[in-house]
């Protein structure tokens, strides 16, 4: 994985004085809250529902054991024992104190991690595909293109103040595990005709209160250019983006209302002009990062096959892992949706064990996914019974993923300040209702998402089952979406009609579930029995 | 009652207005009837506390109240983490939040 | 008027008073003008050669198209002064140095030794902007 060479290590200890120089002038009296709080969101400091809260950048959700280890530190160190893993690969803690933040920063620094543009109306943490580098579908590893543009959206003096947030996910395989087309600019990697890799563009992609599925504005940018596109796309979305209105401020509005060609022909104008600026990077560049990703020292000629006569590891290894691209090999995926558990949420203990087997099976290296789960991407099929056994005895070998209590849950009301309902108590009931491994085997692959209020950090738009938290007179209040999708086959759910209590919620959820099941033909997925035989007789099983 | 609530700059913490300084405690919150965005100013000013607002509540026979279940939460923590509350060793402390 | 506190030019002071875009066009002689965050600094790219001054207003610091604007008059060549006036802090000097901006004449002045600081932090750049300053990118592959 990427290494930081001086510069880069430079870039992030200047950052480190920079705030703490900022806060003094806060705490002095120099800035206001209202000139600090865009500066302190810059560096993912947000003031929460209880406290301040610290977001921490995992750039494309790769993180070295070392690294993990210091976020198990830190949760230790200076907050409250835990951490919280977000569906932007990142991980946030909630207690933190306004005066420690630089020191945070400084231990972060040390071991090549930072909080920079984690939240804030600029270009945030570039989001990939969890098995990027190990997938067998991908072209290339996305990585070395993502960390490209990390380090062009660092610090962007032009792209700081924009309308609104901005946030980039970079793939490369046709199966999309990253949302892609849900983002301000959503990057496929593609091969052309004659070989060449290069960038495909989707721009105004979102969710939150106008959920919108990006179009295609190019469908090649030579990666010489790549840079230089992306700045062009910038530029005219900082020069046009609303600023009258926060809740129309995004690229997605912007390319709405002026529609895919105007703004397209607006960013090629843009860009015609840029590339006369020298402002790309080299290749040399983009080839000297590459050599930070070539494939861990694999061992050749190691056998596929698996001793799964222990039942509860043979369930984990079929929920749980992946194919490897490297014959002996697998991607294992750790659940953070333990039954009646917190999604996303792991001790400090939790992430130094996870850093620790990291280190002992996985080559050194751990992802973040949207999900929410952590990811082993090279895991030899021989050390998976051990690597299993010693999860499992710490709380984390639960055998659900893509089932319907591998849940997506925002913080919601019990965190955050925006949420109008809690998120994780729903997803603590369903999990519970859902605990038995037979229920969820019957039910097969079903991704179900909680947000606690219409920013949709929980990304209920696409989930197979969706549940937006709202606020009816005071009181909680969930509605339920269906038929929504981030992969492939992007699409936005729909609102099955009015809302129900808590428990009301869950036991919509398991009616769903049955309408699905007495409806299901052959190996259909509960998404796709929904698309055969739409929104009706669920409307029926829950309203009728 | 009209209460003020707001975090404390340095550590972040909830705290109400106990009509003298900021408190912990919700029990403890004074009514600051009409006089909210004067202290406000002035304890935003003071760099006391941040992001103090007022908010409706209500006195009971177990102390003030915040009126809305945001509020609440901010009063006790967060209701999926009793042990992270300001009452861990009382369960029933949730009952009056949700 | 508001005084220029900072300014990374060689030349006079330039004391124009400056006009707005719109008025621009029709002023043949004026050698200042002054952009308000809604204009488009394209506009005046047929002129560059008889400005002497160009005032970008930031009303809120937030608002960041100033940022773009002067970025593409440095683009076209313009050399004359770029001043950035109005909502004009110390966390964003180093950013408008870097694209493009000569003149600093915030509406409050700003504590020198913070301005300095601020001036001088950042040792390198991950961009190639319109400042001159090579990229790390460019030192990494030099020579």
């Amino acid at each position: 994985m990427y290494k930081y060479d001086r510069y880069d290590q430079e870039m992030v200890d200047a950052r480190v004085a920079e705030f703490r120089d900022q806060v003094r002038r806060r705490l002095d009296g120099s800035l206001t809250e209202d000139q600090f709080r865009p500066l302190r969101l810059q560096n993912g400091l947000y003031l929460q529902l209880h406290a301040y809260m610290l977001r921490v950048a995992v750039p494309y959700g790769t993180l070295s054991s070392a690294q993990m280890r210091m976020l198990g530190d830190i949760a230790d160190k200076y907050d409250r024992g835990y951490g919280h893993f977000t569906t932007r690969q990142n991980i946030q803690y909630n207690w933190i104190k306004l005066e420690d933040t630089p020191d945070i920063l400084a231990d972060l620094a040390s071991v090549e991690m930072h909080a920079i543009q984690t939240s804030g109306n600029c270009i945030r943490n570039i989001s990939s595909d969890q098995y990027a580098g190990a997938a067998a579908d991908e072209i290339v590893d996305p990585r070395p293109y993502a960390e490209l543009l990390r380090q062009w959206s660092s610090f962007h003096p032009e792209f700081l103040t924009l309308p609104r947030k901005f946030k980039i996910a970079v793939i490369a395989s046709e199966t999309d595990r990253a949302a892609m087309k849900l983002h301000d600019i959503g990057i496929r990697l593609v091969r052309n005709d004659a070989g060449e890799i290069g960038a495909r563009f989707y721009v105004g992609g979102g969710m939150g209160r106008t959920p919108m599925i990006a179009p295609l504005i190019r469908d090649f940018v030579p990666l010489d250019q790549l840079i230089t596109y992306a700045e062009a796309c910038l530029r005219v979305y900082n020069r046009y983006g609303r600023r009258d209105n926060k809740y129309k401020a995004r690229i997605k509005i912007l390319v709405h209302e002026l529609g895919r060609e105007e703004y397209t022909r607006q960013v090629e104008e843009e860009f015609a002009h840029l590339l006369t600026q020298g402002i790309e990077p080299p290749i040399a560049e983009l080839e000297r990062i590459k050599l930070y990703f070539t494939d861990p020292a694999f061992e050749a000629g190691l056998p596929d096959d698996l001793d799964l006569s222990d039942p509860d590891f043979r369930l984990w290894v079929e929920r749980n892992t992946q194919a490897h691209r490297q014959p002996g090999y697998a991607i294992a995926t750790v659940s953070l949706k333990p039954v009646g558990g917190i999604p996303g949420d792991a001790s400090a203990d939790q992430i130094r064990l996870m850093a620790d087997l990291a280190r002992d099976y996985s080559f050194d290296e751990l992802r973040v996914t949207h999900a929410q789960n952590i990811v082993y991407p090279h895991v030899r099929k021989a050390d998976l019974y051990t690597l299993w056994r010693k999860l499992d005895e710490a709380g984390l070998g639960t055998a659900n993923l893509d089932r319907i209590g591998d849940i997506i849950a925002c913080p919601g009301l019990d965190y955050c300040s925006l949420a109008n309902a809690r998120s994780i108590p729903v997803a603590q009931r369903i999990s519970e209702l859902f605990a038995a491994p037979e229920k969820q085997a019957a039910i097969g692959e079903l991704k179900l998402k909680i947000s606690g209020c219409i920013n949709a950090c929980g990304h209920h738009h696409a989930g197979h089952i969706g549940i937006l938290g709202v606020d009816r007179k005071g009181v909680e209040n969930y509605q339920l979406l269906l038929g929504g999708s981030e992969g492939a086959d992007t699409s936005l759910g729909t609102i099955t009609g009015p809302g129900f209590d808590e428990a009301g919620i869950v036991n919509a959820v398991e009616k769903a579930t049955e309408v699905y099941l007495a409806n299901k033909q052959g190996e259909e997925r509960f998404l796709d029995t929904y698309h055969r035989i739409g929104m009706a007789p669920f409307k029926e099983a829950l309203y009728g | 009652m009209k209460i003020l609530t707001g975090n404390d700059l340095k550590t972040g913490a909830v705290v109400w207005w106990d009509g003298e300084g900021w408190s912990l405690h919700v029990e403890q919150a004074a009514d600051v009837t009409d006089a909210g965005a004067d202290l406000i100013a002035r304890e935003e000013a003071a760099r006391r506390v941040v992001g103090a607002y007022v908010i409706d509540g209500q006195n009971t026979a177990d102390g003030v109240r915040p009126a809305h279940i945001k509020d609440r939460i901010r009063a006790l923590g967060p209701t999926v983490r009793p042990d992270l509350t300001l009452k861990p060793a009382d369960p029933q402390a949730i009952d009056w939040v949700i | 008027m508001v005084d220029v506190q900072f300014r990374f030019r060689d030349d006079d002071a330039v004391n124009d008073p400056a006009v707005t875009v719109d008025s621009f066009a029709q002023q043949s002689n004026a050698s200042a003008v002054r952009i308000e965050p809604g204009d488009d600094a394209r506009d005046l790219l047929p002129y560059l050669d008889r400005l002497r001054l160009i005032e970008v207003n930031f009303p809120v610091w937030t608002d960041g198209r100033g940022y773009s604007a002067a970025r593409v008059l440095r683009e076209a060549g313009y050399d004359g002064e770029l001043r950035a006036v109005g909502d004009v802090l110390i966390d964003q000097l180093a950013l408008l140095r870097r694209c493009g901006f000569d003149a600093f004449a915030p509406e409050r002045p700003l504590d020198p030794a913070d301005a300095e600081a601020a001036f001088t932090r950042w040792h390198n750049v991950y961009q190639a902007t319109v400042d001159g300053r090579p990229p790390i990118w460019a030192k990494r592959h030099q020579g």
